[in-house]
This record gives C-alpha cells, sequence and structure tokens, in this order.
C-alpha cells in the first residue's frame, strides 16, 4: 500500500465519522451507555471484593506447642511453613511473654499484679495469616500431623463463611459481566451494522470501480475503531469523576461506614477498568466494522 | 499459437481484437425462466454497441455477468483475456479496473463534491496524489464540468451528475465503458449531451457498450444494435435499429 493511500483511509475514516453524524453519535452512545454500566458495576464489585479480602486478611490460624518445646524448634516449624505453604501469607511468632503481656493486658488489668510467674509458660504460639482463608481446613490438617503441635485454633465459621461469601460474589459478578457484555455486544453490532448498511452504495461503488476489499474495508474499521476509542473513553472519563467524588462523599458523610468499608484508590480501580473497556469498546468497534463490511464485499 | 489469435475456449478460437467472448451464456435463478439462454456474443476492440430490449429481456442480467457481478450458470464469459467463470475473487478488482461503469441513477457519493467522487475512482487504484491533481481536473474538462469542481453532488442537474458519473468512469483510462440505461433519468437535451460525449470516447479508442430503451438515440446513431428478448439474442446488427417488437 502506498503511504498516500495509507493516510488517505486513515483520513477517510476520520471524515466519515463526520459525515454519519447520526450514526456516530448513536454508536458512541451505545458503545458508551454499556461501558458505563459495566464500568460501574465492576467499580462496586472490585470494591466489596476488597472489603471482603480485608476480612479475610485478619483471619488467622493459632498454633500451641508441646511442653517444653524450645523457641527454636517453634521458629523452625515458621521458617518451613512459610517456605512450603504457598497459602501462607505472613507468620507471626508470639513468645510466652508476649501472650502473657497481651492476656494481662486485655483481661487482667490491675488484678495481673499478684501474680510472680507466667501462668502461660506454655502458651508461645504462631499466628498464622492466610492469603486465601478457602485454603485453612487444609492447612490445619497439616500442622495437626507436627509432632510438636498440640493444638491448632481457628474460627471455621468465619472462614467459611468468608470464602463462602467470595466464592457467592465472584460467581453473581461473572455472571452480570458476561451478561452486559454479551447485551453490550448485540447492540453496539447492531447499531454499528445499520450504519454500515446504510452505506451498502458506497460500498458496491467502491467494488464497482475495483477497490480491493482491503481498501473498501480499511476506512470503515477505522471509522469502528475510532468510534470504540470514543465510546469507551466517554464512560471511563464519567466515572473516574463520578467514583473520586463518591468515595470522598461517603468517607466524609458516613465515617462509621467509610471504617467498615475501605474503598479502593481509582488508580486501582482504573489499574484494570481502563484496558478492559478500552478492549471492548475499540474490539468491538473493530470487529463489528470488519465483519459487517465482509457482508457488502461480494458485490 | 496462431497469429492474430489468442486463446483457444471451447471449439472457437478468439481473434486478437476481440476482447468481450459470451460462448453458449445461460444465467438462471432459483426460480422462473432463465434470464440468459444459450447466449453467443463477440465484441471488438473499439466498438460501440447499443443493447436494447424490453424489461426481462436479460439486458441488466448481461450487464452484470460483464462486471462479474453475477457468474454463469452455463458457457463460458471472456472478458479482456479474463475467464470471468473461473477468475478468482481476489483478482476481480484487478479485472474491474479496466472497466469503465455508468448506471441510470449516476450512483455517486452525494456527501462529497464533484472533483471529490471523480478523485474517489484514482484513490481507489492507488493513483499517486500528484497524479489525481492532474487527472481530475483534465477528464472533468472532457466532459464541460470544469467551472464545478467544486459543487455538491445535490447542486447539480441530473445530466451534470451524469457527467460526473462519466468522469468517474473514464478517469481510470478503461478499455472498456459499460453503460446502464445512462440516459434513463435525463431529459432528451441531457441524453444527447451524454450519448456524444460516449461517441467521443468511443472515437478516442475506448470499446463502448450501452444499454438502453432510448429508441430515438440508437436509432439516429446508426451504431451495432443487439436486440434481446426472454434472455436471448434476437438481432444484432451493424448500424442496426431499435425496432418496436409490438
Amino acid at each position: 500500500m502506498r503511504i498516500s493511500s495509507f493516510f488517505y483511509t486513515i483520513g477517510q475514516g476520520i471524515k466519515n465519522l463526520g459525515r454519519n453524524k447520526w450514526y456516530t453519535l448513536a454508536s458512541i452512545a451505545t458503545i458508551g451507555a454499556c461501558l458505563f454500566l459495566f464500568g460501574i458495576f465492576y467499580s462496586i464489585v472490585t470494591n466489596f471484593q476488597n472489603v471482603v479480602k480485608t476480612a479475610e486478611e485478619g483471619v488467622s490460624i493459632t498454633v500451641f506447642f508441646n511442653e517444653g518445646v524450645s523457641e527454636e524448634q517453634i521458629l523452625a516449624v515458621k521458617s518451613e511453613l512459610e517456605k512450603n505453604r504457598p497459602e501462607v501469607r505472613e507468620i507471626e511468632y508470639v513468645s510466652a511473654d508476649a501472650a502473657w503481656e497481651g492476656f494481662k493486658e486485655e483481661y487482667l488489668g490491675e488484678y495481673a499484679d499478684g501474680f510472680t510467674e507466667n501462668p502461660l509458660a506454655d502458651s508461645a504460639n504462631l499466628q498464622i495469616y492466610l492469603k486465601d482463608v478457602s485454603m485453612q481446613p487444609a492447612l490445619v490438617t497439616y500442622i495437626e500431623s507436627i509432632d510438636v503441635v498440640r493444638e491448632v485454633n481457628r474460627s471455621e465459621v468465619t472462614a467459611n463463611t468468608l470464602s463462602g461469601l467470595n466464592k457467592l460474589i465472584a460467581y453473581v459478578s461473572a455472571g452480570i459481566i458476561i451478561i452486559l457484555l454479551l447485551v453490550s455486544i448485540f447492540l453496539i453490532s447492531n447499531t454499528v451494522t445499520m450504519g454500515i448498511a446504510v452505506r451498502k452504495d458506497e460500498i458496491n461503488i467502491m467494488k464497482y470501480i475495483g477497490a480491493t476489499d482491503f481498501f473498501v474495508r480499511a476506512p470503515f474499521v477505522v471509522e469502528g475503531i475510532l468510534i470504540g476509542m470514543i465510546g469507551s473513553a466517554i464512560p471511563l472519563v464519567i466515572i473516574y469523576f463520578v467514583y473520586t467524588h463518591a468515595i470522598t462523599y461517603v468517607g466524609t458523610k458516613f465515617t462509621m461506614l467509610s471504617s467498615i468499608l475501605n474503598f479502593l484508590p481509582v488508580e486501582v480501580v482504573y489499574n484494570k477498568l481502563l484496558p478492559i473497556s478500552l478492549a471492548i469498546g475499540i474490539g468491538i468497534g473493530f470487529l463489528g466494522s470488519f465483519t459487517t463490511v465482509r457482508k457488502h464485499l461480494h458485490v | 499459437m496462431e497469429r492474430g489469435y489468442r486463446k483457444k475456449r471451447s471449439n472457437r478460437q478468439i481473434p486478437e481484437d476481440e476482447i468481450i467472448t459470451l460462448e453458449n451464456v445461460t444465467k438462471s435463478y432459483s426460480t422462473g425462466a432463465p434470464a440468459l439462454n444459450g447466449v453467443n456474443l463477440h465484441i471488438k476492440r473499439g466498438e460501440f454497441v447499443f443493447i436494447v430490449g424490453d424489461s426481462g429481456s436479460g439486458k441488466s442480467t448481461l450487464i452484470k455477468l460483464l462486471l462479474r457481478e453475477l457468474t454463469p450458470t452455463e458457457g463460458e464469459i471472456t472478458v479482456l483475456g479474463y475467464n470471468l467463470k473461473r477468475i478468482k475473487h481476489r483478482k476481480i478488482p484487478k479485472f474491474r479496473r479496466n472497466l469503465g461503469i455508468v448506471f441510470q441513477d449516476f450512483r455517486l457519493l452525494k456527501d462529497r463534491n464533484v472533483y471529490e467522487n471523480v478523485a474517489f475512482a484514482q484513490r481507489i487504484v492507488q493513483t499517486p496524489t500528484r497524479e489525481i491533481k492532474r487527472n481530475v481536473p483534465s477528464i472533468l474538462a472532457t466532459v464541460n464540468l470544469a467551472g464545478k469542481y467544486k459543487s455538491k453532488i445535490n447542486q447539480l442537474s441530473g445530466g451534470e451528475q451524469q457527467r460526473v458519473a462519466l468522469a468517474r468512469a473514464l478517469v481510470n483510462k478503461p478499455t472498456i465503458l459499460l453503460a446502464d440505461e445512462p440516459t434513463g433519468n435525463l431529459d432528451p437535451n441531457n441524453s444527447w449531451e451524454i450519448m456524444k460525449l460516449m461517441e467521443q470516447i468511443n472515437e478516442n479508442g475506448t470499446t463502448v457498450i450501452v444499454v438502453t430503451h432510448n429508441r430515438e438515440i440508437v436509432n439516429a446513431m446508426k451504431k451495432r444494435v443487439i436486440t434481446m428478448k426472454k434472455g436471448v439474442i434476437i438481432e444484432d446488427e451493424e448500424e442496426g435499429m431499435y425496432i418496436d417488437e409490438d
């Protein structure tokens, strides 16, 4: 392809946006509306998942050891778990003295003065935090099989609830996102199809004159990509400002809520939302125009 | 190969100067009688040919076959050495660049001006911009539209629009000009103007094939006339006449 033809093709794609104003506006509005809904839903789901994840991070397993087990042995178990168990996020060693100090502070207060020795001498333990609470039963089974371990304390109800909630969010959000995407693809490709169908004559003329399929298709594809790009950029900009203002508003007006809900910064949400939205918009613009023009090429 | 002949197809050798050959061509659609039925036709380089006949006689099907918009159900069509029954899809654009096409309804791009409509044909065949800037004004002058190159299509009369379509068809210097009812939407004065331009184009060496209903023009121009009826050629005469069958 000549360089002049290349620039002509790009130029025609851009000019087509203006030549078919209503089609362009309808396509951008359809893509924009679909991706706006998608973006809003994605932001909510991502935050909800973050809340559950934060709750999961607070769930720990406490491992107590047999009488007479030394600090070195406990630390050896700690490093073995850190090395060999990928589900472990963090392990904290709590010495017998630290356990007693914590107990005193929490339950006894000034009444602890009567104790001259540490009654929790065998209470040195490991606090284990997991990456994924659904892995808790497997890890507990493994730790219980270690011979120096006396007892493993865990909250099965919390772990199971969080794990179940996590799965539920994943399934529901995946389902809704798929439905939203399918509806978007259907609406957008219909708009693109209608827009190109009304220009069937133009395609026919090009074919009669001797244009190659590539030359006929290229301006439409450029146009489709541009529509997809603009259609995805607009909701991204709107959601950016809406989201930023919403989390600031909730943070200042509902302080109770903001202590429970830890909202993700907009940059974190956009790490994935930006490329996904652009890929969907541009992808649908490209595929929609590419396949629709093909239907009219056999002249 | 025998001197003066190109290739042997079926039982007949195609003479070197014959650029359109139809051998026993039949075109059937899914329902009804065939649109073309065993048609044989030979057109030489530089000829001016009228194809006439009533509606449903097969004229439009014939043009579509020559454009390779349709393929024959039976028989062979050879245009400029291309066998249109066997031509590969990717080679069709190259074949069509040898043809100039004019339609009854002009088929111009209404959102572009006169210059852009003609330049469009050159862009499609990837003519360098420098040449386009030279060729388009020249061809617009040939069809007497030099002063209207900036006009929008809807600002032109029917005759002017058809002249733009003619300029678009000619700008790539086609070997064959196919015109499907080029005067169908024009008044007598504009019709004559278009036909005179076509005659002039033909005198410069382009083979011109005109499908028409315009009896007055056909009878006045004294060119080869092929008359079709119900999918067959019923008459083919040099300096022929368009006889009313009824």
